[in-house]
C-alpha cells in the first residue's frame, strides 16, 4: 500500500428516502476544517436511486466535489450493494480520510467496507484532529513518527474512558463519527456541486438481502437532536399518561420531551426520543431531567448540554452527579407547579 | 441446523461503575459478565433450537478465564464451547479480532452466526459485520426478532426511525440488540453439566486461513496514541427544598439568571 496515494477528505453522505441526513452536513462541516488543515479538497460520496438532484445541497454545506453513486439497486439501504459502492468508491479515488455517520446504517456500512478495503475503522468518534502519531516521538527515533495523521477520539465503556486512536499504516483513515456532535458550516447558498458520477456496477447475488416490508414510526414531533430546550422523563415519571406533565413543561418552555432507555423499553415513549449511549447524543442549551437515575449510559448522550436541572426524589442518584442544579423532590407535585410559573413569568414580560 | 454464537466477556458496568482513588477506573473490583448483547443473541439462538431444532455452538476469543462465560452459556442450553486464547491474539483491535474469529469459524460448521451487536466495554458495533465480511456472507445488524424459515432467515431490523423487514439466504450472520428477548437463567442441571462438560480450546495454529500479519496487536491497523478516564462533569449545587413552591421558585430563579426565561 502507497499510503502517498492516498488524498483527501471524504463523507459518506447518508439519505434516506432521498433526503439528506443532519449527519451528512455535520461530517462535511468537520470534513472541510481536517481538508483545510492538510491542504485538500472533502468529497461527498453520495449513495442511492435517483439522489443527483441533492448534490447541491452537499455543496451548500461545504462539499468541494459529490461523487454520485446511482443505482436501482441503491434504492433502500442495504449492507451489500451499499458496501460494494463505497468500497468500489475507496478503492478508485483513494481518499486519505472517509467519515461516516455512526447511525444505524453507518455502523453497519462503516465495518463492512473497513474489512473489505483492508483497514482501521474507529467507531462513534467525538473529536477529530490533525496531529502527530506517536503523539510525543519517541527518543532517538524522532524520524519514525508521522505527521498529519487523523488523530480519532472516543468514548468507552459506557463514556467512563476516553481513547484516542490513530492509523499510522493503512489507508484510508476511517472514522464512524458520532451524530449531534460535529458542527455543519453556514450554508453557502447557490453553491453548485461539481459532480462526478460513478458506478461499478451491480450484480445482485447471495448478499444482496430481500427488504420485504419497510415500517416507519410514526412520529410528528421535533428531533430532540436539534432541540434547544429538552424536558426528559425517566421511569420515575410513573406510566405513559403522566409525560402529560412533562410535555406541558415543555410547551410552555418552548422545548420538547425525550426520555431514558427506561421508558422506551418499558414502551412508553418511541426510541427516536431517546437519550443516551443507544439513543441520540444531545447538546440542548437546557436539559431537565424529571425522574431520570443517571445511568452512565444516559448521562454519555447528554452531559455535554449547556445547563442541566435534575429532579428526583432519590437524594443518592447518580444524575445529580453531573447536574448543575439539582432538585430532591417529587416531580409529581413540582412540574405542574412549575410550568404555571414559567408560563406566568413569560406572561409578564 | 447448526448456529454458531459470538459471545465475549466484558466487565459489568451497569452495577456500578467502581473508581481508584485517583479517579481511573477499577476494572479489577467489576464483575465479569456476559456481553448483553450477545446475550441475548444466544437466547434467540436456543429458541430455534427448541423450535426448529439446532445445534448451538458458543465461541469466544479472549482469556483462559473466558471459559466462564462459555459455561454460563452451555449452562443456558448451548451443545458446545470453544475458547480461542493465545498470547499471540492480545491487544487486537476488531479488524483483527474479526480476522481470528473468522479463522476459527472456517473450522465450523453453520447454518447461521449470531453475535451480539456491541459489547459494552468497546461499544464498537463493528466485530459482527467483520467477521461476515471475512466469510463473505450476507450481514443484517440490529436484529430485533428472528424468523427461521426453510433455507434463510426473516430478520426484523432496527433503523433510527423505522424498521426493515428483510429476508437473507443462509448461511448469513446475525447481530442481536439486547431488546430482542429476554435471556433465560441457568438452570441447576445445566450448571451441573456445564462444570463437567469440555470445552474445546484453540490456539493460533487452529485458526484456518489468516495470515500472521492480521493477528493480535501488530495485527491491528488501529492504535491507541492516548487512552485516559475521562474527566467527569463536576456536580453542581444540589437542593432539598420543603415544598413544591420552594422547589419552583428554586428553579424559575435559575432559568431567569441564566436568561433561559
Amino acid at each position: 500500500m502507497n499510503l502517498a496515494e492516498y488524498k483527501g477528505v471524504y463523507v459518506f453522505a447518508q439519505q434516506v428516502d432521498n433526503e439528506i441526513s443532519g449527519i451528512a452536513y455535520e461530517l462535511l462541516g468537520k470534513g472541510k476544517e481536517l481538508a483545510a488543515k492538510l491542504n485538500e479538497e472533502v468529497t461527498a460520496v453520495l449513495i442511492g436511486h435517483d439522489v443527483k438532484g441533492l448534490a447541491d445541497k452537499l455543496a451548500e454545506y461545504g462539499a468541494d466535489k459529490v461523487i454520485v453513486v446511482d443505482d436501482p439497486e441503491l434504492k433502500e439501504y442495504r449492507t451489500e450493494p451499499y458496501a460494494h459502492a463505497l468500497s468500489s468508491v475507496i478503492n478508485e479515488f483513494k481518499p486519505e480520510i472517509v467519515l461516516v455517520g455512526a447511525t444505524a446504517i453507518g455502523r453497519d456500512l462503516g465495518p463492512t467496507v473497513s474489512a473489505r478495503v483492508a483497514t482501521g475503522l474507529t467507531a462513534d468518534c467525538t473529536v477529530l484532529e490533525i496531529g502527530d502519531f506517536p503523539l510525543v516521538a519517541i527518543p532517538g527515533k524522532e524520524a519514525e513518527q508521522k505527521h498529519n495523521q487523523l488523530l480519532m477520539t472516543r468514548p468507552a465503556f459506557g463514556g467512563n474512558t476516553i481513547a484516542t486512536i490513530a492509523c499510522p499504516d493503512n489507508r484510508p483513515q476511517m472514522a464512524t463519527v458520532r451524530p449531534g456532535v460535529m458542527q455543519k458550516i453556514e450554508p453557502i447558498v447557490g453553491a453548485k456541486a461539481n459532480v462526478i458520477e460513478y458506478n461499478p456496477g451491480f450484480t445482485p447475488n447471495d448478499r444482496y438481502v430481500e427488504i420485504k416490508e419497510i415500517v416507519k414510526a410514526v412520529s410528528d414531533t421535533v428531533d430532540i437532536m436539534d432541540a434547544k430546550i429538552l424536558v426528559s422523563g425517566g421511569r420515575g415519571v410513573g406510566s405513559p399518561e403522566n409525560f402529560k406533565i412533562l410535555e406541558d413543561l415543555a410547551e410552555a418552555l418552548g422545548g420538547t420531551v425525550s426520555c431514558s432507555r427506561a421508558v422506551v423499553d418499558s414502551g412508553w415513549k418511541p426510541r427516536d426520543l431517546q437519550v443516551g449511549q443507544t439513543g441520540k447524543t444531545v447538546r440542548p442549551n437546557l436539559y431537565i431531567a424529571c425522574g431520570i437515575s443517571g445511568a452512565i449510559q444516559h448521562t454519555a448522550g447528554m452531559e455535554e448540554s449547556d445547563i442541566i436541572i435534575a429532579i428526583n426524589k432519590d437524594e443518592d442518584a447518580p444524575i445529580f452527579s453531573v447536574a448543575d442544579y439539582g432538585i430532591v423532590g417529587d416531580l409529581n407535585k413540582i412540574v405542574p407547579q412549575l410550568t404555571e410559573a414559567i408560563k406566568a413569568a413569560k406572561a409578564n414580560k | 441446523m447448526k448456529i454458531i454464537v459470538c459471545i465475549k466477556q466484558v466487565p459489568d458496568t451497569k452495577g456500578g461503575v467502581k473508581f481508584n482513588p485517583d479517579g481511573t477506573l477499577d476494572r479489577g473490583a467489576m464483575l465479569a459478565i456476559m456481553n448483553p448483547d450477545d446475550k441475548a443473541g444466544l437466547e434467540a439462538a436456543l429458541r430455534i433450537k427448541e423450535q426448529n431444532g439446532a445445534e448451538v455452538t458458543v465461541i469466544t476469543m479472549g482469556l483462559p478465564k473466558a471459559a466462564d462465560v462459555l459455561r454460563e452459556a452451555l449452562a443456558m442450553g448451548a451443545d458446545k464451547a470453544v475458547l480461542v486464547t493465545d498470547r499471540v491474539l492480545g491487544g487486537a483491535d476488531t479488524w483483527a479480532t474479526s480476522t481470528t474469529l473468522a479463522g476459527a469459524i472456517r473450522n465450523l460448521e453453520y447454518d447461521l452466526i449470531i453475535t451480539g451487536r456491541q459489547a459494552i466495554d468497546g461499544d464498537t458495533a463493528q466485530v459482527g459485520p467483520q467477521i461476515a465480511e471475512h466469510l463473505g456472507l450476507p450481514v443484517i445488524s440490529y436484529a430485533e426478532a428472528i424468523e427461521v424459515k426453510e433455507s434463510s432467515v426473516v430478520v426484523k431490523r432496527q433503523y433510527d426511525d423505522r424498521y426493515h423487514m428483510v429476508e437473507a439466504k443462509m448461511p448469513c450472520l446475525i447481530t442481536a440488540l439486547a431488546e430482542l428477548n429476554d435471556p433465560r437463567y441457568m438452570t441447576p442441571g445445566g450448571i451441573f453439566d456445564a462444570c463437567a462438560a469440555e470445552i474445546t480450546t484453540w490456539g493460533r495454529a487452529d485458526l484456518k486461513d489468516v495470515d500472521d500479519a492480521n493477528l493480535g496487536l501488530k495485527g491491528s491497523p488501529t492504535k491507541i496514541a492516548k487512552a485516559s478516564d475521562k474527566v467527569r462533569k463536576g456536580a453542581g449545587e444540589k437542593v432539598t427544598p420543603d415544598s413544591p413552591e420552594e422547589a419552583v421558585s428554586y428553579i424559575v430563579g435559575k432559568l431567569t439568571e441564566k436568561h433561559v426565561i
